[in-house]
């Protein structure tokens, strides 16, 4: 039998996993995949964002992917965006990065610069 | 759980299975593997979305894509372009949920889903029906855990049935009597034995408001009726489902099970002093089985008839012992006022019906499907606004309501707000809700008869007035359609369905003559057509319809000749042919072969 913390528990865990189904408006991670995205290796990072994601139980977080963004040559590309902040994006994303990028933006509310478009960009030669 | 990114939940109620959706699962499912997505998506099984119209139908999350009429073909192009790459195959939304600037709007904003308000419904096509996890998660086994924790004692007790009585909820099987004087009642009697028991034989021609619910959320059902069970002290359930709903009787007995492990029916729920279980029986498709009384021997193993009342269910009921029935959408409404307060649910609705009320839209109707409307929505929003209006550009002539027992409303009563005391006035009743949309070309006479028809078929025979005098009336309506109606057959119908309204034993008989008074109050010029000019306006009934080809557009091809299984049809190639109407079997095969539509019904 199950006692009510269990219950508790089970409503808990449960919602984490079909909060997708509400509206809601959470923070939402865009994935660029489209050809060029995928070619580029987008699919990885959108399975690293899915593992950060689900290892910190993160609410209100969902990670989906979109088609071009328009510039193939920076895929692949990362837009989050966070209620109450500005979009972000991020280019040229490899796995690596993407632990940096939950903890930093989506936890704590800091743009990780370096990462950015604008950043990558401005520091090309 | 595992974290999946994003969700497919394909339909499983009755009209998407049986176009496919079983299908259509497996399909997805054979596609994510074959993409490597099975780790990020998940295919989810859920109950009736309401749009059964555009069925199968899939809703992709997040997005909320609403996909249409899915084919399994149509699964592959999904797989790769949504669910892999992102992009929503847009020439396979529904049409309505994608506005002018190309834009997906937001399910809510569809004009079906717009004016609906769910409550009953409000899991239906949201959990998979088959996994507790998903009730519980949406705050399922929360109303029992309330009334058991925080009501406590034959207070507590009367405290629950007060918020019932006070939220205004009335009987969603037809009838109306409020439900928490119900408890009340059933509440009353002292008694070691009690039972607690849900009408699911839901029997009216097109209706599917209760199949929904228990396909779709059954869990609501089992909570509520643990509910009542506390309250008037009751350590058994039945629910009394129709065999014809297979897989709503799968479902329940899913759920019983999975609650039952849980321990959320059986001994000692929560570790408190209350112990509850439920059983299903089942109905082998008999209409009366539907009226309380008959219902209730049916459980006992008798023959499904019904008795004399009272002594009432809540005094004497299921083996003698005070019993509580209710229908299964008014179960549904239970654990949702438990959580949100009585003023919640009273502050939805007219002054009399309070809550909302499920539709099961059919007939003539773009949108095909369920809806939960708030008590108040006038007939012509569910009709045009939810219901999309009548397809092909005809005009709307009347809808019915309550079924066998209910009656026809006219286009002059479209605005009518629906609640259970304005459709009475009308002529017409709640009844458990179906709705069925007519047209012009829907004869009124034969409506009456379709309906009389079937009360005739499904009176159980034990009272006189219902057995004979339904017979008697529909002897007459088929002599009026036959076209050998007499001036007089009119004052004999009202003065036979008065009487048989006034001493028929059960509901069944006494509800059996609606159809025919409403229709004789409303479109009596139907009647008197068919009668003084031996005529059906609507073109339905066969004998008075005769068929004559015109001259001028006949261009003598024979081609109507040749398709006439009778030989009724003569003449000579090139010049126009003639129907003998004495051999003509009025079966329109001509009608439809002719290409220069010369061939007429009148």
């Amino acid at each position: 039998m199950k006692s009510l913390q269990e219950l508790e528990a089970i409503r808990k865990r449960t919602l984490e996993g079909i909060q997708l189904r509400k509206e809601h408006d959470g923070t939402r991670v865009v994935v660029g995949m489209a050809t060029c995205g995928i070619a580029a290796g987008a699919r990885p990072v959108l399975a690293a964002f899915m593992d950060e994601v689900s290892t910190r139980s993160l609410q209100g977080v969902t990670v989906s992917q979109t088609g071009c963004i328009g510039v193939c040559r920076l895929e692949p590309i990362v837009e989050i965006y966070k209620p109450g902040m500005d979009k972000v994006t991020y280019v040229k994303v490899t796995p690596d990065m993407v632990g940096k990028i939950v903890t930093e933006h989506i936890v704590n509310d800091r743009v990780v610069e370096e990462y950015t478009i604008g950043y990558y960009e401005s520091n090309r030669k | 759980m595992e974290f999946y990114r994003s969700q497919v939940l394909v339909c499983t109620g009755t009209g998407c299975t049986s176009s496919g959706s079983k299908d259509i699962i497996a399909e997805f499912e054979a596609r994510i593997k074959e993409n490597g997505l099975e780790n990020e998506v998940k295919v989810v099984h859920t109950g009736c979305f309401g749009l059964c119209e555009t069925g199968p139908v899939v809703i992709v999350y997040p997005e909320g894509a609403f996909y249409s009429h899915i084919k399994v073909t149509d699964v592959a192009r999904i797989v790769s372009e949504h669910l892999l790459k992102g992009r929503i195959v847009r020439d396979l939304l529904y049409t309505h949920s994608v506005d002018e600037d190309d834009r997906i709007r937001s399910l809510d904003d569809v004009s079906f889903y717009k004016k609906q308000k769910r409550i009953a419904l409000r899991n239906c096509g949201v959990i998979n029906p088959e996994a507790i996890d998903e009730y519980i998660a949406f705050d399922g086994y929360k109303a029992l855990e309330k009334c058991l924790f925080e009501y406590t004692g034959d207070e507590g007790r009367d405290a629950i049935i007060d918020t019932i009585i006070k939220s205004g909820l009335r009987g969603r099987g037809g009838g109306g009597f409020p439900t928490g004087l119900k408890w009340k009642f059933a509440k009353a009697p002292k008694s070691d034995i009690k039972y607690v028991c849900c009408n699911a034989d839901e029997g009216d021609p097109g209706a599917f408001m209760d199949r929904s619910v228990l396909e779709g959320d059954p869990h609501a059902v089992l909570e509520a009726m643990a509910i009542a069970g506390y309250c008037i002290g009751a350590q058994q359930g039945y629910i009394y489902v129709r065999a014809e709903y297979p897989i709503a009787v799968h479902r329940l007995r899913i759920a019983i099970n999975q609650a039952r492990e849980y321990g959320l029916l059986g001994n000692n729920i929560f570790g408190t002093d209350f112990s509850f279980d439920i059983d299903l029986r089942l109905g082998s498709g008999a209409f009366v089985c539907g009226e309380e009384t008959a219902l209730l021997a049916s459980i006992e193993g008798g023959r499904g008839e019904p008795r004399p009342r009272p002594p009432f269910p809540a005094v004497k009921g299921l083996f003698g012992k005070p019993t509580l029935l209710n229908n299964v959408e008014t179960y549904a409404n239970i654990c949702q006022i438990i959580l949100n307060g009585a003023d919640w649910f009273a502050s939805m609705g007219t002054e009399k019906s309070k809550g909302t009320k499920v539709f099961a839209l059919g007939g003539k109707i773009v949108n095909t499907g369920l809806v939960e409307i708030p008590m108040g929505t006038t007939l012509r929003e569910v009709i045009f606004d939810i219901g999309g209006g009548i397809p092909n550009g005809r005009k709307f002539k009347a809808a019915q309501t309550g079924g066998p027992s209910g009656g026809c409303i006219p286009a002059s009563h479209l605005d009518t707000p629906i609640d259970y005391d304005n459709l009475t006035a009308i002529g017409s009743m709640m009844g458990s809700g179906g709705m069925i949309v007519m047209d012009e070309d829907n004869c009124m006479v034969n409506i009456a008869k379709f309906f009389l028809e079937f009360t005739v078929d499904e009176s159980c025979g034990k009272c006189p007035p219902c057995r004979i005098g339904t017979r008697r009336m529909l002897e007459i309506l088929e002599k009026i359609t036959s076209g050998n109606g007499e001036p007089e057959d009119l004052d004999k119908l009202e003065k036979l369905a008065t009487n048989i309204k006034a001493s028929a034993l059960c509901g069944l008989g006494q509800t059996a003559p609606n159809p025919v008074l409403s229709t004789l109050r409303y479109f009596r010029d139907e009647y008197e057509a068919h009668i003084y000019e031996h005529r059906c306006p609507a073109g339905v009934c066969k004998a008075l319809l005769n068929y004559h080809i015109d001259p001028e557009k006949c261009k003598g091809c024979s081609l109507c000749a040749r398709n006439c299984p009778v030989g009724a049809i003569t003449g000579e190639i090139k010049k126009p042919y003639v129907i003998d109407n004495a051999k003509c079997i009025k079966c329109g095969a001509c009608i439809e072969k002719c290409k220069f539509g010369a061939i007429e019904r009148k």
